[in-house]
Parts: C-alpha cells; structure tokens; sequence
C-alpha cells in the first residue's frame, strides 16, 4: 500500500499559514509571545526586524524539533528544546548585529529574549513535537507573520500618532502627517511613545477581535 | 550600601519587570486569577531571580565577557566567549529552576500542587532570562549589585501580579462589555497600572 503524499499547500497545510493570522492570533487568542510585542512597537523600523527575526526562529526550530522529535528521551525534553531555540536565536543575533547594528542596539535585550518567547516554546510543544517537519515549519511562518501583524499594527499606530512619523528600514524616516496639520494646531500624542499605550492599544485590538469573531468571548 | 538601596528601590519601582519592560507577561496573565496562586508563583519568581542573577553574573565575569578567563592563564585572557552568553545563561536557569521543582517537591508538596504546570514554566519566563540579560547590559560592578538587582526584580513582579490578580477578583463583579471581559480588559488595567509605575520615574535616594 502506498502512502499518499499530501500535496505541499494542500488546504490543511494552507490553513496552518492563514488561521494565525485570524482567529488563532498568537498574541491576541493565544496570549503568546505578549513581552516582546509591547516593549519593542516604540517605532517602526525594531517592529518590522522583530517581527522578521520571530519568525525565522520559529520556523526553523519548528522544523529542526520536528524532525529529532522521535528520539528525544521526555525528561529532558524542554533543555533540547532550549538549546535548539538558543543556538538559532544566537545566529540570529550575530547577524543582526553584523548587518543592521542600530536596530540591534535598539532592541537590546529583547533580541536575547525570543528564547523565552511564549510563541517559539508554545509552538514546539503544541505541534513541532507532534508533528511532520513541512507542516511544521508552514506553522511556524504562520505563527511568527500572526505575531509580526500585531507588532506591526501597534508599531504604526503608536508612531504615527507619537510622532508624526514612521521609520521604515530602507527609507528612514517618513514624516506622514503634513507640516499643515502642526501650522492648523494639531500636536503629536505624547502618551503614544510611552511604553504603556501599548497594552492599551493591544486591549482594544482584542475588544475589536472579539466584537468581530463572537466565539472568542470568554464567558 | 546606599547604592545598593538605590539599586533595589529602582529595580522593584521604577524599573518594574512588568510595568516597564512587560517581561514575564504570558504567566501574569495567565495566573493573575486568584490573590493565592499570585502570590505563591509571585515568591517563587524571587527567589528564582534573586539566586540566578548573581549565577550568571558570575559567569558572566568569570567565565564569558572579553578578558574573563585570564584568571586560568595568560594565554586565555584575549579570549571572548559572550556569543555563548545567551545559552549558558538559560541553561542556568533551566537547571536551577529543574533542582528547585525537586527541592518545593519534597518539602512545600501543596505549594507543589497548587502551582502545577507553572514552575517548570518559570524557567522560560522572560523576566527571568531578562533578568540575566540586563544584569549583563548593565555591567554590575559587584555580585552584592547584582543579587540586589535580582531579588528587587522579582520583587517587583511579585507586586505587579498580586496588584492585578487582586483588581481582577474585584471586577468580576463589574459589567465590563463581553468582548473586553477577561484579556482585553486585563491589558488596559495593566497599561493603566503602568501609567501609574511611570509616577515613580526620576527617583534617587
């Protein structure tokens, strides 16, 4: 008997890619990876590389868990994990700070922090160890684009009504709201810059979500 | 000693895990539902920090930064080792965190059971690791600095979860709007608590 082989985007693994981005949000329904998505949406440009660099790592150590996941003994199952995570995390640091060294130096700590990222160890726990390294890996994109989203949306917003501005990674930074609105009286959001308008903003995309899809509603 | 003191106040106020740098929020949302399991992970996230801080500090100047290992021989002092920080760090605080569970086994067995999956769960929480990791941003001079730094860290955790849980169990009576009802209403008390935290910015004692 033959085994039939799924096709590489078949719907299943289609659907692995596109509900994170949705419905099983990992920040928002999930309640995953929450530390980094606050701390580091000050501007855009930490955004956009965080995101780019979460979802590396969950990717691939979805993918290298995935494939070991038969032949690690159950007591030491979180340290094999831990050290797959944090030699991926190492290699993505070096090369963040080979190539792109403000950045790196504004996400500081946090870079070092995606070992502990809720998401990366959520993820290898609830499907990589589970499951075939393709399916894995399309999961871990998944997951990591549901987080960089949220990263994304919270960045730009907090940005844009903090400082006028977005800083994009190529261009710079891109002055969006005209000289005319600050010559008619308009003034920047100071409260946005502040670390804590983050979980507001974060609480109101959940109070959005949730008025949209009614079955997350905690009852 | 009165930088130390300086240090702690900063660490538990001003420079709040939760309230400045929201590390450590995946379990204090989580388990920030009743006062008890608080207050019982809260204790053991300080005591998990106040030890593995001065650990990897030591570490960190003995075995890891640029020049560290010249005290094993002179040829071993142009060695830099810090890429290996961010493993040896974490496998720090996965072993103690392991020898901790048996330890809180044996002698605290209802402490044990009531925190359940959560204290294995420590050893990935991201105030811990960022403990280390500021530790080593912030250069210490002393290890004295240092287990200061982390016991006022997880001090300050410890106040943070117990704040929210306590507010949570309130509001359970309140008539909050339905999609807002349990995380969404959590995350803007938290982002208000924070507000609150910014009050303490600029103190030096």
């Amino acid at each position: 008997m033959s085994k039939q082989n799924e096709p590489l985007f078949s719907a299943k693994n289609l659907k692995l890619l596109t509900s994170p981005m949705g419905v099983q949000n990992p920040i928002t329904v999930q309640v995953l990876g929450i530390c980094s998505a606050l701390a580091v949406t000050a501007k855009l440009e930490p955004a956009i590389v965080m995101s780019i660099s979460v979802i590396l790592v969950v990717a691939f150590s979805n993918v290298v868990i995935s494939l070991i996941r038969n032949s690690i003994p159950p007591r030491i199952r979180i340290i094999v994990q831990l050290v797959v995570v944090a030699a991926l995390v190492i290699v993505v640091d070096q090369i963040l700070k080979a190539y792109s060294y403000e950045v790196s130096k504004q996400l500081s700590v946090f870079v070092g922090l995606i070992i502990t990222n809720c998401i990366v160890m959520g993820r290898l726990e609830a499907f990589a160890m589970a499951n075939k390294p393709w399916p894995s890996f399309l999961d871990g994109i998944g997951n990591g684009a549901g987080y960089g989203i949220i990263l994304v949306v919270v960045a730009v917003v907090r940005e844009l009504f903090g400082t006028g501005a977005l800083t994009l990674p190529v261009f710079g930074e891109v002055q969006i709201i005209p000289q005319l609105f600050y010559d008619m009286g308009y003034v920047n959001n100071g409260l946005m810059i502040l670390p804590p308008m983050a979980l507001i903003i974060v609480g109101l995309i959940i109070w959005v979500q949730r008025a949209r899809n009614k079955e997350l509603i905690e009852s | 000693m009165e930088n130390l003191l300086n240090i702690f106040v900063k660490s538990i106020f001003v420079d709040n895990m939760i309230f400045a740098y929201f590390l450590g929020m995946c379990s204090y949302l989580a388990v920030s539902k009743t006062v008890k399991t608080s207050f019982g992970l809260g204790v053991a996230v300080v005591f998990v920090l106040g030890i593995t801080v001065p650990l990897n500090w030591l570490l960190e100047n003995y075995v890891l930064s640029a020049g560290a290992l010249s005290w094993l021989g002179e040829d071993f002092a142009d060695l830099d080792l810090s890429f290996l920080s961010f493993i040896m760090f974490i496998a720090v605080i996965a072993a103690f965190v392991q020898i901790l569970e048996m330890v809180v086994e044996k002698f605290a067995p209802a402490l044990y059971n009531s925190l359940g999956i959560f204290l294995p769960l420590i050893a990935v929480n991201c105030a811990i690791m960022g403990g280390s990791l500021f530790m080593q941003e912030r250069a210490y001079a002393t290890i004295a600095e240092a287990t200061v730094f982390g016991f006022g860290s997880g001090i300050g955790w410890l106040l943070a979860i117990v704040g929210i849980a306590a507010i949570r169990e309130k509001i359970k009576y309140s008539n909050v709007p339905a999609p807002l009802r349990g995380l969404g209403i959590t995350f803007i008390i938290t982002g208000m608590m924070a507000i609150a935290f910014m009050s303490f910015m600029g103190i030096q004692l």
